[in-house]
């Protein structure tokens, strides 16, 4: 026990390599996207992935509120990344904390750099993401699932937008960091790929690296990023899969 | 959804339909949509639901921390309800601080389970007037399609029936204990379409009402809550008949609810 009250570190990397779930340090936690998960909203997706659950909704295009925000060129795009109070270990008192509103902007870019929003002018696309239980990468799961709502939506993009968080334990480079490894780990790398141009359009960073490492951690997220692409791609095909004799949804 | 010409021919529509007893989704006006409960959705809370009511989606957690009694009651913990209408959950709703609507379904909602004793609050307390459990309960309203009030219960109720007390993981005991309930509140919603009061309205439904009527009772056969809303009115014998019929969709979610937490 340590004597100054802060936890003890779990080990998080086995000498064979191995992380605290089984997982290899290239290995994604199992991802399960639902592509059309709502009735009200435009588009929807819900995504589970590890222990995270998130939910995204699509309204739009549609007029803007509020109203000065409106651009006479394009469509505006506007996030909103939440979290339930009950989706984390302490209660979170519910609304956004600064928190939220800095992923809200640096999602909301990032899908400002796939949408094709000067084909609706004078109009909003509202993005809203809902973390209902979260396990470290919600900002990426919760892009994820609004990728593919814009889609099921049926906004036009460049592309859909996968992401994943690479991140440092025991001093490795490994991929898509869970909880406690959030948590004791030496780094967090959160970004989003666009497949086609090979370019990130989120990309933030906490923690230490060395240039060698961050290159590698780099190479690392883009691999994890075409996984989780082709994981879209196939939650969208079988949302839009023509079954003669029955109907989709959820 | 909202607003226009097309919002005011599916209300004539809509009220046209139930002067014939019909709905535009095919249901009897004494009929509930079909309703799912899973518990135990969300592993983060210490105890949840997730309820579905056709269209519906609502999500209940439950997370209880120590804190402090109120000096009234010093041997009682503390229960708090609080219903989010995110944005997410219809194209209605505007980012922002809670809209009336939202505090309205959490002050029923917490209304009934507070009347009916749902819990035994003394099962909340530590010390006697220094330290007790606060319960909140969050309800996270995913997909409206009208009725939230019953859902919204529904799944708190559910949520708190399997809820577990953390005492372990905040030092208070040795071991986590269960909540336990203690009593059943049920909350059935009707509004008036015209001559006709419908149960569980959708959200067009709502739209078109004539005012709306929510009836909470208990398995004891006792009413615990009532709440009119809308712009409308209902006559005693109104009244009356909803509530005769409250008890008897009461006792069919109830069985719903116990089945599912079972």
């Amino acid at each position: 026990m340590g004597s100054v009250g802060a936890k003890e570190v779990p080990v998080l990397l086995s000498p064979e390599g191995i992380r605290i779930d089984g997982r290899r340090l290239d290995e994604l936690r199992p991802i399960r996207i639902q592509a059309g998960a709502l009735h009200q909203a435009d588009g929807s997706a819900f995504v589970e992935w590890g222990a995270n659950k998130v939910m995204a909704a699509v309204y739009g295009p549609r007029e803007v509120h509020p109203r000065h925000l409106q651009q006479n060129d394009k469509a505006v795009i506007q996030c909103r990344y939440n979290m339930a109070a009950f989706s984390v270990d302490e209660r979170k008192r519910p609304g956004l904390d600064r928190r939220s509103q800095e992923i809200s902007k640096v999602i909301a870019e990032a899908f400002e750099s796939v949408v094709f929003a000067e084909e609706f002018p004078r109009t909003s696309i509202d993005v809203y993401i809902e973390v209902l239980q979260a396990n470290a990468g919600t900002r990426c799961a919760g892009l994820v699932a609004a990728s593919v709502a814009l889609a099921d939506a049926g906004i036009p993009m460049v592309d859909l937008l996968p992401a994943v968080a690479v991140g440092k334990i025991g001093g490795a480079i490994a991929l898509d960091l869970k909880k406690e490894e959030d948590n004791f780990g030496e780094a967090d790398l959160p970004m989003a790929l666009v497949p086609q141009s090979g370019r990130l359009v989120l990309l933030q960073m906490e923690g230490h690296m060395t240039e060698e490492e961050l290159a590698r951690a780099l190479d690392l997220g883009v691999v994890g990023c075409r996984d989780i692409y082709e994981k879209m791609k196939a939650a969208l095909r079988e949302r839009y899969a023509v079954r003669p004799a029955e109907e989709g949804g959820a | 959804m909202s607003g226009g010409v097309t919002a005011e021919i599916r209300t004539t529509h809509i009220l046209d339909l139930a002067a014939e007893g019909k709905r535009l989704d095919g249901r009897g006006p004494d009929e509930y949509r079909p309703i799912t409960i899973e518990p135990g959705f969300v592993v983060t809370a210490d105890g949840s639901a997730l309820v579905r009511m056709g269209d519906t989606a609502v999500l209940a957690g439950i997370k209880l921390e120590p804190g402090k009694p109120f000096p009234d009651t010093p041997n009682a913990g503390v229960l708090t309800t609080n219903a989010e209408l995110v944005p997410l959950s219809n194209p209605t709703f505007e980012p922002g601080p809670p809209q009336p609507g939202a505090i309205e379904v959490s002050r029923v909602v917490d209304r009934a389970i507070r009347a009916a004793e749902t819990i035994d609050l003394t099962r909340l307390c530590v010390t006697p007037g220094e330290k007790s459990w606060v319960c909140y309960t969050d309800v996270h309203v995913l997909d409206h399609d009208g009725n939230l009030i019953d859902a919204a219960l529904l799944a708190a109720v559910s949520a708190l029936a399997h809820a577990i007390v953390p005492a372990k993981r905040f030092g208070v005991r040795e071991v986590d204990y269960a909540l336990e309930i203690q009593h059943y509140p049920i909350e059935s919603t009707f509004v008036r379409l015209g001559e006709a009061i419908v149960v569980d309205p959708t959200f067009d439904e709502e739209a078109a009402a004539q005012g709306r009527l929510t009836v909470a009772t208990d398995e004891a056969g006792r009413v615990v809550a009532m709440q009119k809303g809308l712009v409308g009115a209902f006559s005693p014998d109104d009244v009356k008949e909803i509530v005769h019929r409250a008890f008897r969709h009461g006792d069919r979610l109830r069985e719903l609810a116990k089945r599912s937490s079972a």
